[in-house]
């Protein structure tokens, strides 16, 4: 009904509606004649009109007023079945009907109209506060590393005989710190976009989880070297059709998420089990949590938790996301009992065990 | 032996004078060609030993390129792709490519790769044996030895194995390998792959979840390392 109410119908339908809902409440009047005095069927009509004006445009419910006065002056006022009105006091009624009815469906209209101006106010308002921020949030964590680029190469290039060996190879650390950085935000710009754009393949294929796991600690190894991992895996775990470079950016955003905003020494805990037909991977961090009024938020796009350190596009979480949905599956977040955050994927997909191919 | 000729097709001119520079001083002598139509024609008066082919070019789509070139030239191809779209990568590789590198790239992964196509290509492969840093395979006698000791493989762990050995540091992707060890009827049977390179993997590394030798390309194949 909502989405009905939401998205108008078309025009003839709308006609169509209006013509029938109000023959509908002429018939029921008629039906209750015997019970009603006619001049209360005016009220059931002129209640029938208020409403169609609620939702339809101007015309059709015109045309509603103007059907319900002449269906009442020919159903109802007597003398019955005629146009011709026998007393003044009815004439005087019927006149009134039809202005009350006019005025009704002109300011319900006109009230609509506001409604519609003021939402796409705000909706304009909302989308510039919006793009605000992501320039503002896009041209730091892009131009930080651009501007550490351009001015150690800058400083290499005029001023090498004024380096020595250890600034220089400082220097070039920097550039090569800033350029990986500056990769990551590319990837996750694509990545978003590649989502947006509906432009997402999902080829699914027959992926073993050990591998998919291990293969991303490898790719975070650099990230990791504070943290201890922990991984369990159960023996014997099936195969799942998954795609495994998608499975993998969700694995690493998870993962490098929890290893930037964790203390050095916390553990990043990652669980896989299959309970029906399911894959549920959980990663764990005994970290701080997050804020419990900020954990419906973390999956928007680009938003990132009040007061971190810079280094992020607020993309990571909003990408794995999506992935994962293109998974037809669901994740989660939520604080631990006593300390950290754990995030829960669940994909449901087909499963193979293979068996009996230990002597081929 | 000279040393070996690159030929590099690539529209920008800043990866072109990145890649000379590198190939240069390790001693590869090198040719620049910035459009396909500038490549072929270089591929057809110098020969070159190994061609790097970006996939995005101006004139001409990169499959195409390779369809052509692959109509005569049997030299190493390694492509070079902007995306990490594995079915352009992999379609690349079904259609003659020997290896691809995913820009941004590592300078110590391009000249692995180089070395790696133009030993595939010098390889002798009447080699009975085959060192492969802790792993020596017996091709006669069809053993496996790790750090001297003995492995026990089945048939088809051993195929996949020896097939592994003799493109060793090369990219094989899944069909490819399904194709070869199986069969045919087995090319999307892509589960018996992930069980025995599992399988290979607890046999053959000293971490089978750190693999040092069996490496996985996502969503492509995997690679070996013979190091």
């Amino acid at each position: 009904m909502k989405n009905y109410l939401l998205h108008n119908p078309s025009k003839k339908n709308q006609y169509l509606i209006s013509i029938a809902t109000v023959s509908v409440v002429a018939a029921i009047g008629l039906g209750l004649h015997g019970f009603l005095e006619y001049r209360i069927v005016a009220f059931m009509l002129l209640v029938t009109v208020s409403l169609l004006a609620m939702f339809l445009d101007i015309l059709p419910v015109l045309t509603a007023a103007i059907l319900s006065a002449l269906l009442w002056d020919v159903l109802f006022i007597p003398p019955r079945f005629t146009f011709t009105i026998s007393n003044t006091e009815d004439r005087l009624l019927l006149l009134m009907y039809f202005i009350i009815a006019l005025i009704n469906a002109t300011l319900t209209y006109k009230i609509r109209q506001m409604q519609k101006e003021i939402r796409a106010k705000e909706e304009k308002a909302n989308a510039v506060k919006f793009y605000n921020t992501l320039f503002n949030s896009l041209s730091h964590e892009l131009r930080t590393p651009i501007t550490t680029i351009i001015g150690a190469t800058d400083n290499l290039q005029t001023g090498s005989e004024r380096l020595t060996d250890q600034d220089k190879s400082a220097l070039l650390d920097e550039i090569s710190i800033a350029s990986l950085r500056l990769n990551d935000q590319v990837e996750n710009l694509l990545n978003m976009s590649r989502l947006e754009s509906g432009y997402l393949k999902v080829k699914k294929d027959w992926c073993d989880i050990n591998d998919l796991v291990y293969r991303t600690l490898q790719h975070l190894e650099p990230l990791l070297e504070k943290n201890r991992t922990a991984v369990y895996i159960p023996e014997r775990f099936p195969l799942f059709k998954l795609d495994f470079g998608l499975m993998e950016q969700v694995l690493y955003n998870l993962i490098s998420n929890a290893a930037i905003h964790t203390p050095p020494d916390s553990t990043v805990t990652i669980v896989a089990d299959c309970p029906e037909e399911k894959l549920v991977i959980t990663i764990a961090d005994n970290g701080q949590g997050f804020p419990e009024n900020e954990i419906a938020l973390v999956f928007d796009k680009f938003y990132r938790l009040q007061g971190t350190k810079t280094g992020g596009t607020g993309l990571g979480l909003s990408i794995a996301r999506g992935f994962v949905e293109a998974h037809n599956g669901t994740i989660r977040l939520e604080n631990m009992p006593v300390c950290g955050a754990m995030f829960t994927i669940e994909i449901p997909t087909e499963t193979s065990y293979l068996t009996g191919l230990k002597n081929e | 032996m000279s040393s070996a000729s690159v030929l590099v097709i690539d529209d920008e001119v800043q990866i072109r004078k990145l890649l000379t520079i590198t190939l240069q001083s390790n001693e590869y002598r090198v040719q620049e060609a910035s459009t396909a139509k500038e490549g072929l024609m270089l591929v057809a008066s110098h020969p070159p030993d190994l061609i790097l082919l970006d996939l995005g070019l101006p004139d001409e789509n990169g499959h195409e390129v390779l369809r052509h070139l692959r109509e005569w030239y049997s030299n190493p191809i390694i492509i070079l792709s902007v995306q990490r779209d594995e079915s352009d990568i992999v379609k690349a590789l079904d259609n003659g490519a020997s290896d691809y590198l995913v820009k941004p790239f590592r300078t110590g992964e391009l000249l692995a790769r180089i070395r790696s196509a133009l030993r595939k290509n010098n390889s002798d492969e009447n080699n009975p044996v085959a060192e492969l840093g802790d792993i020596t395979i017996d091709f006669a006698a069809r053993s496996v030895k790790k750090n001297g000791s003995a492995i026990k493989l089945t048939a088809t762990e051993y195929t996949l194995l020896a097939l592994f050995a003799k493109n060793e540091g090369k990219v094989l992707t899944h069909q490819y390998l399904l194709n070869q060890v199986w069969g045919p009827s087995y090319r999307n049977e892509s589960q018996y792959l992930r069980v025995f390179i599992a399988q290979l993997r607890k046999k053959i590394e000293t971490d089978a979840n750190r693999p040092a030798h069996i490496i996985t390309e996502s969503g492509v194949g995997y690679r070996f390392n013979g190091k």
